[in-house]
């Protein structure tokens, strides 16, 4: 059929359906460059990190007696001192204390190896003289050098000695760090958006306020570490370090995101659910507490979560208010000095040695996996509260 | 027709903002009767149904001046508290719009918090007993516990209605309460309104001007924030004092 007979010819058309295909690829495209982005970033720190999984150890002949108490280097055969990690040697007098029976014997353990030696084994660049090289590769004709999974990564804080360092304290202090943040924000927001969207006036006063609380949510997060270092610290005399400061300073950085978000909850909840409420002769607190907040916790709750989750990875603030020292031990309160995940992830960052590179990475990755929880959290929160409508 | 004056409106006067919505209403609505209220869109009709049980109230920008005397008590006195003001004028809306709870807790959920029964048998009794008023407790009896949202829209109404009568109002206001409803729903409502009124006043705001027809003892026509002619419904049908009413009631603007 020829174009004059067809009754829907439209000389156009080619031009827009050209125009809608290349839309299409341009959003497709940018799909795949952020797609693309963040394969990357993960793949590095996949590759980085996966080394820090193992960790080299050395089977040596420890012996335990007087000397040796008083000094780790007399417990192994002198040419091993340099292969092994002196953090684990100084452990083995404290060992003796704590098990007397100890006292005269000899025994081949399994002790951590330097990092170097692990360097070595990881086939990165090493730093180890010609003659503890050959120890060392005596030591592995003879199978006594083995990768071990690292569990010392897990069960330890941070150490001057990289192959002795471990991200618990950090994830003790996060964990404890976002307890004081989310006991303090979430209330506090929640009733704030409350009060904003139910009782108040919705006059000049109130907009005056939304604004103020908008334009919180975007000050710069290092602005809140200062407030925090001059409220907290210098007026009210908190510890320096401590969870209890970096949480509260997280908590005043947290809560305009969840009252934005809690209030644009309550604001979802249709008009009609406060008539029927109030048309059967019910207070403003019924009304509210037992119809329109359980219908927008579901929003609470999710805000609030990306609220907690940005608040995680949070380092600026905590650093001003001195949450990037070498902890060690894990914190046993919200009072002693503590550090969180990306501070540390931070100070490793910054080390010379080779071994703390690797312990970045598998730091991120911890980091990653949490996050990546509290937000699965977040769904299922919002899956399981959701009223059908 | 016997009247008993149950709401008297003097001189009502009603502003959103700086536009005057409502002009110097004078009525007087009857006992244990229909009172349709009529009119094109934005009239003032459902505007003048809030202020019955002070709806607008929760309109910041609403200001009221004049006197709605309910069983010879000004409702807008300083002395009277608005909530209970709602719990004796009931409201059913345009769109149902059940607590998304079950059908039980639908019914019981404000008899409970007046304390106008206690929770177990007491209140159990009070559901039934709402239910059988709305006329569907036979449809729900079996799935109490059932979200009310489940049902259909007109189910979901007479749940509504339910609802408002558990708490022993006097008056019922329903604000277009069938517009939403496919046309059998609606003839239950209406059904269940003729019933109603035998223990209840009850205004109601409609489009449907059969429907005033059909239930309404008196009507009443609204332009543009006035009250244009009030008389009993027959009257109004068929002949109507005003031209405008006479326009509107024969479609010629509207």
């Amino acid at each position: 059929m020829s174009k004059e007979m067809n009754p829907f010819y439209d000389p156009s058309l080619k031009k827009r359906h050209l125009k809608d295909k290349l839309f299409k690829y341009f959003t497709i495209s940018s799909l795949s460059i952020s797609l693309i982005f963040l394969a990357i970033f993960l793949g590095d720190m996949i590759i980085k990190g996966s080394s820090a999984i193992q960790q080299t150890y050395i089977q040596v002949e420890v012996s335990y007696n007087e000397k040796s108490k008083k000094s780790y280097r007399k417990a192994v055969e002198r040419k091993y001192i340099n292969l092994l990690s002196r953090a684990a040697l100084r452990e083995i007098p404290m060992k003796m204390k704590n098990n007397p029976s100890l006292m005269g014997t000899k025994k081949l353990v399994w002790m951590l190896a330097d990092d170097q030696v692990d360097m070595y084994m990881k086939e990165y660049y090493y730093k180890i003289k010609s003659r503890d090289l050959k120890t060392l590769k005596a030591l592995i004709g003879d199978s006594r050098v083995e990768k071990k999974f690292n569990t010392i990564f897990f069960t330890h804080g941070d150490s001057k000695t990289p192959e002795y360092s471990g991200i618990l304290s950090a994830m003790v202090g996060t964990i404890l760090t976002l307890i004081v943040a989310m006991a303090v924000a979430f209330p506090i927001g929640v009733a704030t958006a409350v009060y904003l969207e139910e009782f108040s006036s919705h006059g000049k006063w109130s907009q005056f306020l939304e604004v103020n609380i908008n334009n919180l949510a975007a000050i710069p997060s290092i602005l809140f570490g200062l407030l925090g270092l001059a409220i907290f610290i210098n007026l009210f005399g908190f510890p320096r370090s401590s969870a209890l400061v970096g949480g509260l300073t997280l908590a005043l950085m947290t809560l305009p995101i969840i009252v934005v978000s809690s209030r644009a909850a309550l604001r979802s909840v249709p008009a009609s659910i406060r008539q029927a409420g109030y048309g059967l002769g019910l207070t403003k607190v019924q009304v509210v507490k037992d119809h329109v907040l359980p219908l927008a916790f579901p929003g609470i709750m999710t805000g609030s979560i990306i609220g907690l989750a940005q608040a995680m990875g949070e380092t600026a603030p905590l650093i001003i208010v001195g949450m990037i020292a070498f902890i060690p031990d894990s914190p046993s309160s919200i009072m002693d000095a503590a550090t969180v995940m990306p501070a540390q992830i931070f100070t490793w960052a910054g080390m010379p040695e080779r071994a703390y590179i690797e312990r970045t990475a598998a730091g991120i990755l911890v980091l990653l996996t949490v996050l990546i929880s509290l937000n699965a959290l977040a769904v299922i929160l919002r899956k399981k509260f959701e009223v059908k409508w | 027709m016997k009247k008993n004056t149950k709401i008297n409106v003097k001189d009502l006067n009603l502003w959103y903002g700086e536009k005057q919505a409502l002009h110097n209403l004078d009525v007087k609505l009857y006992e244990n009767k229909i009172t349709a209220l009529i009119g094109p869109s934005g009239c003032g009709k459902s505007t003048f149904l809030r202020c019955l049980n002070r709806m607008n109230d929760l309109v910041d920008s609403a200001k009221i001046e004049g006197n709605v005397i309910i069983d010879g008590k000004n409702i807008y006195d300083k002395d009277v508290d608005e909530v209970s003001v709602r719990k004796r004028v009931g409201m059913v809306f345009q769109q149902p719009n059940p607590f998304p709870k079950s059908i039980y807790e639908n019914i019981a959920y404000a008899p409970l918090k007046h304390g106008i029964v206690k929770k177990g048998s007491e209140c159990d009794d009070l559901v039934e007993e709402s239910l059988h008023g709305a006329g569907i407790w036979d449809e729900v009896k079996d799935s109490l516990k059932e979200p009310a949202t489940g049902l259909s829209g007109g189910q979901q109404q007479r749940i509504c209605i339910a609802r408002t009568i558990a708490v022993k109002p006097d008056i019922i206001l329903m604000d277009e309460p069938t517009s939403a409803l496919d046309p059998i729903s609606t003839e239950k409502i209406e059904a269940l309104m003729l019933e109603l009124k035998k223990k209840y006043t009850i205004v109601t705001v409609t489009h449907n001007m059969q429907q005033a027809a059909r239930i309404a003892d008196m009507t009443a026509f609204f332009h543009l924030g006035k009250l244009i002619e009030y008389d009993e419904t027959e009257t109004i049908f068929v002949n109507p004092k005003e031209k405008k009413t006479e326009d509107y009631i024969t479609g010629r603007f509207g």
